[in-house]
This record gives C-alpha cells, sequence and structure tokens, in this order.
C-alpha cells in the first residue's frame, strides 16, 4: 500500500483496477469523466477500456463482458443513467456472472448538468443496490466491495458519488499496482434460460430479487460503512438524532463538536435500507433531522420505517422544509439547519435555512454567516461586480458558425435548436443564438416537431460531433424518412471539447491507443438519404455565409459541416493585433462576436486584443469595417 | 470536529484558463512534502470556460469535509482582483488575502452586463481585508519580468508563501512541488516565477510593486 493524492474519480479507478477489473466503458460527462481516463492510463496490460458511442452502449458492452465472467466497469454521469436505463433496467432482472458495477457521478446544484436528478431514487427503481460514498478515500475501497457484491448477488452494483466527492481530492492509502488483483474470465457459457429475457424469465426473476432485496436489507445493517455513532460518546443518551450521507456527512461533522448530545446515522447503502440499523438509530429519540442531497432518500425510508414500526419520532428534512429541497448542501447550509434543530446559539428558532443556494460562484454577493451579520451594517458597500457565466474560448470555430448562420439567415423567421457540448454556450449574447436545448441529440427531433407545426420557419439544429455519434443519428433518420424540412449544422471540431477533449468515432483514435479509420459524418449522412451535404470551414466567414444561404434554400433535409479544430487543441501560434491609428472605436467586433480576446478601452473606446487569450482565427479580421485588425492566421 | 489551530484553509480564485486547478495542485502537493495531510475542491467543468473558478484547499488534520465553511478560510489567493471580492464572504476575520491587480474583464462587460469597476473594487479589498492583510501583486510588472502572463498563478503562490499566507508552506516547499509536477518544458519558467515573489517583496520595500506589504 502507498498514499497517493488523487481525485476522487481517480480512485475509484485506482479502486476497480485494484480490484481486478477487465472491462471498462462509458460515455464522457461532467462529473464522472476523468475515472475512465485514470483506468486507460494506468491499466495494466489485458485491460480493456472504451469511450462508448453513448451510455447505453457502454452499458451493455459491459453487461456483455460480465456475462463471460469478467469484472466489468460503467461509468457515466446521471443524465447519462437515462440513455442508459433501458439495458439497465432489464439487466437487473438478467443478472451477471463476473462483478459488473455502474459507476454513476450524480451532480448537486447542479453545476454542470440538465437536472438535479438522485441515482439512489433510480437504484431503487431498477432494484439494484447502490453505495453512497462520502471521500476520495472511501469511493476507493468501495469499489472493490461493490465488484465483491455484485459477483456474490450476481447483479450490477451502482456506486454513486456526487460532484465533491468526483472532484475532491484526498491523500488515499491505494493498493501498489504489482498487488492488483487479476482475474481470468470463465468465458460466456451459453444458457438460454439465463440469459435471455423473456416473460416467463421475468415474472421468476422479479420475485427473486424483492425477496433478495428484503434479506440483503438486513444484511447491510451489519456493513461496515452503515454507522451510528454518538457525539457525546457511547453511553449518552441523546434525543435527537442526524441522518446524513454522501458528502453531506463531512459538513454534518464540521459542524459538530462534543458540546452537542445527538447521534449520527450515516447510510451507505441508501437502497436496500438498512432498517434493523436504522430502527436501532430511532430508539430513544425524538427527533431526526435527516441532511441529504437531492432527493429525501433517507428521510422517506426513516418516515417508513417508524410507520412500520409503530415509532413517534418525528422525522424532518426536505419534506418538512428544515433543509433546502433542491440545489447542493454547503459546510454552512448544513451549519445553520444544524443550530436551528439543535437549537444552538442565537440562531432563529424556527426551521429556515432553506434560503441557501447552492455553492455557486456565480452568486451576485456573498451571503455572511450568522455570527456576522450583527458587523455586516458597519460594513463597506460591496461594490457590484461582473458577471462571469461561461463563453466560448476565444478563437472557438463554434463562435464563427454560428455567426455565419446568424448572418446568413437574418431577418428571416427561424429556429436554432442547440443540444449538449461547447456549443450549448452559442446561447450567451451578443450570439444569443441558442432557442432550445434539451438533452443529447434532441435538436434535431424539436426542430421536426416546430416545423410540423410552423411549416413557414427555417428550422436549424446544431449538434456537435460527439453528440451527433451519440444520439444524432437516429435523429437524422427520422427527419430524412418523415419528409421533414430542416437544416441540420455538424460543428465538428474533431474532439469532445465540453468534457476534456476525449476521442469519438470520428476522431480515428480509441481509448486502447489504437489509430483506427475514421467515422465519416459526410458518408454517414450520404448514407441516409440526404443529397445536400456541405462541409465549409467556418473560419472563412465569407464562404460560411454564402454557404448557409444556398443550402438553407434547399428543400427538406440538408446538412452543413461546419469543420474547424478545436483551439485548446490545436493551439494555433498566431495572433491578431489592432492597429490603433485604423480603429475608429465602433467596437462592431466586440457587439457582433462577444470574444473574450476582445477588450475595448474604457476611455477612448477603441478595441485591444489580450494576446494571451487570442488564438488568431481571423474572425474580427474578417469583419473590421476599417480593417484595423491583422496578425491572425486561419488553421 | 470544527476548524481548529491545526488546519489551514485557502481559498484559491480566479477565471477559468488562469491555472486555479494547477495551483491548487501544486499548493497541495507541497503541503504533502511536509507530511500534512491535504484536501481541495474545485471547480472543473462548464464554468472553466471562462467563469469563476475556485479551489478550496485544506491542509492538516483538522478537516472532514473538502469544502471550506463561509467565513472560516484563513486566506484567499486571487488571481483576478473581482474573483477576490466574489470569494470574500469565506474569509474570516483577520485571514489574509493575496490578489493580482489585473482585471479580467468579463464579454458581458461589453454586452451590456455589469461594468468591471476596478476602482471600486480594490478599495473595497482595501477596506474590508484591511492594509495589512492585503498584499497587491503588480500583475504586468510580473508579466514583463517572465516574458508571460500565463504563469501569474505560479506568481500569486510564490507571493502568498512569502507572506505567509499559506499557512507552513514554504518558497521551497512550492518549488519542490513544481519540480515534482510541471513537465520539463515550463520548468525554468515556472520556478522564476515563484521568486518573482521575491522580486516584489524586495521592490516594495521600495513601495513600487506591493502595496500593504510585509503581512504580519
Amino acid at each position: 500500500m502507498h498514499r497517493e493524492f488523487l481525485m476522487g474519480n481517480e480512485a475509484m479507478a485506482v479502486g476497480a483496477l485494484a480490484a481486478g477489473v477487465n472491462v471498462v466503458a462509458g460515455y464522457p460527462g461532467t462529473p464522472s469523466t476523468e475515472v475512465l481516463e485514470t483506468v486507460a492510463r494506468r491499466r495494466p496490460e489485458g485491460v480493456y477500456v472504451e469511450w462508448s458511442v453513448n451510455e447505453k452502449a457502454a452499458l451493455e458492452v459491459a453487461a456483455g463482458a460480465a456475462y463471460a465472467g469478467a469484472r466489468a466497469l460503467v461509468t457515466m454521469k446521471q443524465v447519462g443513467l437515462n440513455v442508459a436505463s433501458d439495458p439497465l433496467m432489464s439487466l437487473s432482472y438478467i443478472g451477471v456472472k463476473g462483478g459488473m458495477v455502474v459507476l454513476v457521478a450524480d451532480d448537486p446544484g447542479p453545476i454542470s448538468s440538465q437536472t438535479e436528478q438522485d441515482t439512489r431514487t433510480f437504484a431503487a427503481y431498477a432494484k439494484l443496490p447502490v453505495l453512497d460514498p462520502s471521500s476520495p478515500s472511501e469511493a476507493y475501497a468501495m469499489m472493490g466491495e461493490a465488484f465483491d457484491l455484485s459477483e456474490e448477488l450476481a447483479c450490477p452494483v451502482i456506486v454513486r458519488p456526487t460532484t465533491r466527492v468526483d472532484h475532491g481530492y484526498e491523500d488515499v492509502e491505494v493498493a501498489d499496482a504489482c498487488d492488483w488483483a487479476h482475474r481470468e474470465p470463465e468465458g460466456f457459457v451459453r444458457d438460454p434460460s439465463r440469459w435471455v429475457i423473456f416473460p416467463a424469465l421475468s415474472v421468476r426473476a422479479h420475485a427473486a430479487i424483492e425477496k433478495r432485496d428484503a434479506s440483503l436489507a438486513e444484511r447491510l445493517s451489519g456493513y461496515a460503512r452503515n454507522t451510528v455513532r454518538q457525539t457525546a460518546g457511547p453511553d449518552a443518551r441523546p434525543r435527537l438524532g442526524i441522518a446524513t450521507h454522501g458528502i453531506s456527512a463531512t459538513y454534518v461533522a464540521e459542524n459538530l463538536s462534543e458540546k452537542d448530545d445527538v447521534r449520527v446515522l450515516r447510510v451507505a447503502t441508501p437502497y436496500p435500507f438498512p432498517e434493523h440499523l436504522a430502527a436501532d438509530f430511532l430508539d430513544g429519540l425524538d427527533e431526526v433531522l435527516c441532511v441529504e442531497e437531492l432527493d429525501p432518500v433517507i428521510e422517506r425510508a426513516l418516515i417508513a420505517t417508524c410507520g412500520r414500526r409503530g415509532l413517534t419520532v418525528k422525522i424532518r428534512g426536505k419534506l418538512t422544509s428544515d433543509i433546502q429541497p433542491s440545489g447542493e448542501n454547503t459546510v454552512e447550509s448544513v451549519g445553520r439547519a444544524l443550530d436551528a434543530f439543535l437549537r444552538r446559539g442565537e440562531g432563529p428558532a424556527g426551521p429556515s435555512p432553506c434560503s441557501n443556494g447552492p455553492l455557486r460562484t456565480d452568486e451576485p454577493q456573498a451571503r455572511p454567516a450568522h455570527a456576522e451579520l450583527r458587523a455586516e451594517k458597519d460594513r463597506p458597500t460591496p461594490p457590484q461586480l461582473p458577471i462571469r457565466p461561461p463563453v466560448l474560448c476565444a478563437g472557438c470555430p463554434h463562435r464563427a458558425s454560428f455567426y455565419a448562420v446568424k448572418c446568413a439567415m437574418r431577418g428571416k423567421k427561424t429556429l436554432f435548436c442547440g443540444d449538449i457540448g461547447c456549443y450549448t454556450l452559442g446561447n450567451a449574447k451578443p450570439l444569443d443564438m441558442v432557442d432550445t436545448c434539451l438533452c443529447m441529440g434532441a435538436g434535431i427531433n424539436i426542430a421536426q416537431g416546430v416545423t410540423h407545426v410552423e411549416p413557414d420557419t427555417a428550422a436549424f439544429a446544431f449538434v456537435g460531433d460527439s453528440t451527433f455519434f451519440a444520439s444524432g443519428i437516429t435523429g437524422v433518420v427520422n427527419a430524412f424518412y418523415n419528409q421533414a424540412d430542416m437544416t441540420l449544422v455538424v460543428l465538428d471540431n474533431s474532439t469532445t471539447a465540453m468534457t476534456g477533449h476525449q476521442p469519438h468515432p470520428g476522431t480515428g483514435r480509441t481509448m486502447m491507443g489504437q489509430v483506427v479509420e475514421k467515422v465519416s459524418v459526410e458518408r454517414v449522412l450520404l448514407a441516409i438519404g440526404l443529397t445536400v451535404v456541405e462541409t465549409v470551414d467556418p473560419l472563412d466567414h465569407e464562404r460560411a455565409v454564402e454557404t448557409v444561404r444556398r443550402v438553407a434554400d434547399e428543400p427538406g433535409v440538408k446538412a452543413i459541416i461546419f469543420r474547424s479544430p478545436c483551439v485548446v487543441l490545436a493551439r494555433p501560434q498566431a495572433r491578431s493585433a489592432v492597429d490603433a491609428e485604423k480603429c475608429v472605436g465602433c467596437q462592431r467586433c466586440v457587439r457582433e462576436l462577444g470574444c473574450p480576446a476582445l477588450v475595448p478601452d474604457a476611455s477612448t473606446g477603441k478595441v485591444r486584443i489580450d494576446a494571451a487569450q487570442c488564438t488568431g482565427c481571423t474572425l474580427c479580421e474578417q469583419i473590421c469595417p476599417t480593417h484595423a485588425i491583422s496578425g491572425g492566421e486561419r488553421l | 470536529m470544527s476548524n481548529g489551530a491545526m488546519s489551514t484553509d485557502i481559498i484559491l480564485a480566479g477565471v477559468g484558463g488562469q491555472g486555479a486547478v494547477l495551483a491548487s495542485k501544486l499548493l497541495a502537493r507541497a503541503a504533502m512534502g511536509r507530511g500534512l495531510p491535504v484536501k481541495t475542491a474545485e471547480t472543473i467543468g462548464m464554468a472553466q470556460r471562462g467563469g469563476s473558478v475556485f479551489s478550496h484547499v485544506r491542509l492538516g488534520e483538522d478537516s472532514s469535509s473538502p469544502l471550506i465553511g463561509r467565513g472560516r478560510a484563513d486566506a484567499i489567493v486571487a488571481f483576478e482582483p473581482a474573483e477576490a471580492v466574489r470569494q470574500l464572504s469565506f474569509l474570516r476575520p483577520g485571514g489574509r488575502v493575496v490578489t493580482s491587480d489585473a482585471p479580467v474583464v468579463p464579454v458581458s462587460a461589453a454586452t451590456g452586463g455589469p461594468a468591471y469597476d476596478l476602482p471600486a473594487i480594490m478599495s473595497y479589498l482595501h477596506e474590508r481585508v484591511g492594509e495589512k492583510n492585503l498584499a497587491v501583486v503588480d500583475a504586468a510588472a510580473a508579466e514583463a519580468e517572465l516574458g508571460t502572463a500565463r504563469v501569474l498563478n505560479v506568481v500569486l503562490l510564490g507571493a502568498a508563501a512569502r507572506a505567509g499566507a499559506l499557512g507552513p508552506v514554504t518558497l521551497d516547499d512550492l518549488a519542490a512541488a513544481v519540480r515534482a509536477i510541471v513537465s520539463p518544458r515550463f520548468l525554468d519558467l515556472d520556478l522564476r516565477a515563484l521568486s518573482i515573489g521575491d522580486v516584489f517583496f524586495r521592490a516594495d520595500k521600495k513601495g513600487q510593486v506591493l502595496r500593504g506589504w510585509p503581512m504580519k
């Protein structure tokens, strides 16, 4: 064993490798991405790893490996689980032979997601055991335990970290690579009565699962990570209890001392819920505060426990507005809730901690801690701060693509459907080019739906290259088959940029390090039957605008592929500069493009280019009415 | 269980792309070199595209959560002055702030969002933090000296160590961390960026580069 400073996601990857994982598949998504990347970086020979085209494919690849007796890991974020839910729900009935861990990273806040869904709830729905780690160290250890449990029960086991565990770093004690388990899978053994799902099998399987989970719940009451502790020692007889989980357990710990006489239940297996342990926890208590993020899973389970056992303990939490119903908990939001619950200090008597929002850096102003409130009125007034919504990078080709479509369609009735990726940021002013965004690949179908209602709208669907392969292709087939009238715009920067530049089928690289034949977006579209498929460099502004005008006028489904590499990967060396003599300070470049490298001078109004950000993409040079900008070089 | 004398809690603040993640790794590595346990939490994902970013770095035994509570941080090291103000609610009374004086003006300030009022931001910092607990690093001077603005994160860490704002972590600890994790291509540059803290420190005695320096 040795100690390493690891991100939670790295720790879980090493945990899986130490447990002898054979096959790892996943689809990138914050906050889960680094797990698979770490596996790829550290894997010993014989471990297979891939970025699959989407989460459904990844889960099915992992299931196949587990059918063959291998230990398999599949990684995704919480919204990815929605994509993978079809195979997962059935796999719950079919089961596995080798251990299979489904690692789903949840995102309270949400910080980088469309939804705040809770995979603990999903696990109960899918009837699969779920482990909920509180720290990178625990997440590391849980991976091996999850594989063991999965193999023993012959069903997938979910490990559900949240953002602060995924992206928190800690020095973690991990096994040396020479001590990692090595397993030779037995191989797939043909047995249609086991591996082929039919209603008759499902009848048997469902009954067996319900029986298994009931006895597993009993057993998990003895799992060492489900704990009951007392702040004032084992002999104290507290009347108040706190039930918590995951990262929130650390916020509770930060806010308790020996002076507080409370009993603390920490639930590491929210499903099956360790009811026996919970009943021991509830014994002798008057009131319990459930400190949870996302759904009130423990709270509902404790209410059920009380109901079943005829206990009169008052259970408080999200359902009683003692804990904020949505958003991320923080050290101080939990502190305030505990102050109120434990009636500590001079805090308000009533429960009112709900006002605290998630820990976001875009909060307009700092909210003072309670103790500081009185001093606050003597303080200087804080200045108004600039707001910093995330923006497309300086030189990002997506900016040029959006701008070309904007220029080409000015004055026409249009619909711009966006999708999931960096290019969602095309919504920001001044581009303002995203009218809808729902989920991976949805924009292509939404565009069709709108035009069925409003046929006079010129509908565009923007989709990135990785999203196109993940879930865009079926939408194009649907559009073509059903005679839609729309323009597909593929923003091809040859990478999965938002999540940190993962390869995908169009890049010609795999996570096993192979260089393979690229899947061509053009050929896919032509094979579907599209006849108008044009590829253009978005940074060639005039040509890009002309192409959009021409293609948008064609009937039916047509496609433009804007191809230009992500500047973060391509690292172009040229820089543009403004000739202050020629710049008349009209700020057209700033107003039209909103590039972060264009900085207007507050006094003269003339524009300066921040060389630290500029990539020399030349877009501003091409639209400057006085030709005051030069020096860039198109890739 | 609460935050006591055993731990040092530091917040690194900046704008996506300024290198907050690398800075927090360097700081953590430096502390581990001293045998201290470390926890960090940071912004990864969409906000990295030009948004406000932060890292919470907790050095020492006495911490459970990777996040620091508001009003509990011992120091804020900011690569950008507005971001120092944005994180100020985390600073404990008497805590220190080390910040760059160079604003990164967001696109929003030029396209109808709130303006960037640098004088108001700097004077607020001076008033709130107090002269003796505030150090302002002249980013332009550092850039001129180093020939690049891209290692401002390391310059600020060096200045913070110089000011004793990093608890037990010294400049030597940081240098060792730089040697351990920075790629050879940037090693010289980053080591120079660290030592620039020295230059400022001396220059300050002539009252030129750093204001509110040294801190006690």
